[in-house]
């Protein structure tokens, strides 16, 4: 079981992670042609503004209006993309297996992010009970996304300190992983995809269009 | 669903026409809309939407009513859009009712969400997909029907006729001799430099800023002319109740009036919406990536006649004023800067509001919600306290609002909720105060 889960387990979770993405992203570029409003007006000035205000902490009005959340929300984001590729114990797999390397946390701030992504999560959960508005528009999948999310966090920190049986937890681990990677294009994950698509056609709607800002 | 004094509201353009609904009539127009009519918007807002309900702040209906969930841009969506697409058009005519009643009434398509929305959804669009749907389905609001109904048979918003369109123009021409003896409305004069286009409140209830503007040209000595036949009408309920082959049918002949008449642009009077249709949604429907000729709003105008010197200053308007940002100039075009220009030079006293330029707060008339009549008028007013407080807190007796649904919207808002202000075009300050040349005196 371990020796599938190192080995095809990663490929397949990989390959579903490209291949979907780019299917998402190809698709969504060709559809955009059928709506005939979008293409005509994309530049890439306007695209790259918008997206420099919303990928910058506090680089709109809305976030400057809830600052713990945008800290939160930021933070959460960051450790969750960053933890996976820069932890100890996944860059020695990759020199393993491919032989490439390079820089990696130091493991106290490896735990630390960890810690974080699964702490945010937690706040999102209740989040979505606590506040009304968003109550009324989580489904079912909202609450199980992030707990997807959050589950190899969890299970890597338990296999970082030895927590139930080491063998046991690891292939969890992995196997949580691997389909949060395969995930990522099917489900409403796919923002991560979209985020650029979506910004940039706002941006030169607000922007090119109509002279106005969009942040 | 929730009973509340929304849901009560009579209007015979829904309750009597969803009960011609049938389960295969809904389901035809919603497939039709979402498969045929919708592309990559559509699946990638519905995808990418991460249910975060960032965009709750910013409408102005969850703020006023005390952040009612069911009034966030989100649960607009969440409580049309979605139901159709997730039940693939499976409803019965009552949900088609509640949806119409959320797109068409409660919301004022100002876009103001998708400016705190972090992936930029393009919500007020999602909105009008549903308003799409409802009106293939004839599920509208009877007073917003009525004015499409208006542009079908007579090329303007208010059945204005031909007789009566030249017989209003020339009785302002005469009104503006008071003033400036030689003012003169030109009629169809091929070559102008500009057309002059209105929508037709103007005409039918607001007829003395006809008279205003032919004022200024005079002033300013612009080579300009009005068409006598249809084609002078720049509104477009058509677009907002979603019928959009009225609405590009409309646009089109605003187009070709303006072409027949071989004017070098066309300058608008202060509406928003008008803009919108003329310049965006209009061409987009036409298949053409931007308008054939320039068309300038009027703050641009002015902007540009007090700017250059062409009209000078005799006294500054002394009242205290404050201004409204309009949604499809400001934030449809980014005129607010323009906007405060004209307003300093021509006022004295000035105070702005908070939050301003493109972050403003909607009218709640815009987007077709005034239009959709009196039934829903209460459900307007108690949709935008905020607007309310916003102006109060300025200070100040005049509110200058360079759109006719603002314009409208906000006396309603001073009556609703007592605030004792005045609401005044930018044309009607403008006249008061321009200096007329001694040769044009009366």
């Amino acid at each position: 079981m371990y020796e599938f889960s190192r080995g095809p387990l990663v490929w397949i979770a990989f390959s579903v992670l490209f291949a979907g993405s780019i299917y998402r992203i190809v698709s969504t570029i060709i559809l955009a042609k059928k709506d005939k409003v979008i293409w005509p007006y994309m530049k890439w000035g306007f695209s790259l503004r918008s997206l420099w205000h919303w990928i910058v902490p506090f680089g709109a009005l809305n976030m400057r209006m809830r600052p713990a959340f945008t800290i939160i929300s930021f933070t959460f984001h960051i450790c969750l993309l960053l933890t996976p590729l820069l932890t100890l114990g996944h860059v020695a797999l990759w020199k393993e297996s491919w032989g490439v390397s390079w820089w990696s946390l130091p493991n106290t701030l490896s735990v630390m992010m960890t810690i974080i992504v699964i702490c945010t999560a937690l706040i999102f959960i209740l989040r979505r009970i606590a506040d009304p508005t968003v109550r009324l528009i989580s489904s079912v999948s909202d609450f199980i996304l992030v707990l997807l999310v959050a589950a190899p966090f969890v299970t890597g920190l338990m296999a970082h300190y030895q927590i139930f049986d080491y063998d046991m937890v690891i292939i969890i681990h992995m196997w949580t992983g691997a389909i949060w990677l395969g995930m990522i294009p099917f489900t409403r994950i796919a923002h991560m995809l979209y985020f650029p698509l979506t910004r940039a056609y706002m941006g030169c709607e607000f922007g090119y269009v109509r002279s106005a800002k969009d942040w | 669903m929730k009973e509340t004094p929304e849901s009560q509201v009579k209007d015979p353009g829904l309750d009597d026409a969803v009960k011609k609904l049938t389960p295969e009539k809904i389901q035809r127009a919603v497939q039709r809309v979402l498969t045929k009519e919708c592309a990559a918007r559509l699946k990638v807002y519905v995808d990418t939407c991460a249910h975060c309900g960032l965009c709750a702040e910013a409408c102005h209906t969850y703020l006023s009513r005390d952040k009612d969930p069911m009034f966030s841009p989100v649960a607009k969506v969440k409580n049309t859009l979605w139901e159709l697409v997730k039940r693939k058009g499976n409803v019965d005519g009552e949900a088609i009712r509640h949806m119409a009643r959320i797109a068409f009434t409660e919301c004022g398509a100002c876009r103001r969400c998708s400016m705190y929305c972090p992936f930029g959804i393009d919500i007020a669009y999602l909105i009008m997909v549903v308003r799409r749907i409802c009106s293939l389905l004839g599920v509208v609001p009877q007073y917003l029907q009525d004015t499409t109904n208006s542009h079908a048979a007579t090329n303007n918003q208010m059945w204005v006729h031909q007789d009566e369109w030249i017989d209003t123009l020339q009785w302002q021409e005469e009104e503006a001799q008071f003033e400036i003896p030689t003012c003169r409305i030109p009629l169809e004069k091929e070559g102008a430099d500009v057309m002059y286009s209105v929508i037709a409140p103007e005409p039918k209830i607001l007829a003395q800023l006809l008279g205003n503007m032919a004022q200024i040209f005079t002033v300013v000595g612009e080579d300009w002319t009005m068409p006598a036949t249809d084609g002078w009408d720049n509104s477009n309920m058509a677009m907002y109740s979603g019928d959009f082959e009225i609405m590009g049918r409309v646009e089109r002949l605003h187009w070709e009036t303006a072409a027949r008449l071989k004017v070098k642009k066309i300058v608008m009077g202060e509406c928003g919406h008008a803009f919108r249709g003329a310049v965006y949604d209009g061409p987009r429907w036409l298949g053409w990536q931007f308008p054939p000729i320039p068309m300038v709003h009027a703050i641009e105008y002015y902007y540009d006649l007090l700017k250059s010197g062409r009209i000078k200053v005799r006294e500054k308007y002394k009242e205290h004023v404050t201004v409204q940002d309009p949604c499809n100039i400001v934030r449809g075009r980014g005129l607010g800067d323009k906007l405060r220009y004209v307003i300093n030079a021509l006022c004295e006293n000035f105070t702005d509001v908070h939050p301003r330029y493109e972050h403003n707060y909607c009218c709640m008339a815009g987007g077709g919600t005034i239009n959709c009549g009196p039934p829903w008028k209460r459900s307007r007013m108690v949709s935008n306290k905020v607007k309310a407080e916003q102006l109060k807190a300025t200070g100040a007796d005049i509110i200058i609002t360079p759109c006719h649904n603002c314009h409208s919207g906000i006396e309603d808002i001073i009556g609703f909720y007592k605030l004792g202000m005045h609401v005044k075009f930018i044309s009607e300050i403008m006249v008061e105060v321009m200096e007329i040349p001694e040769e044009l005196k009366a």
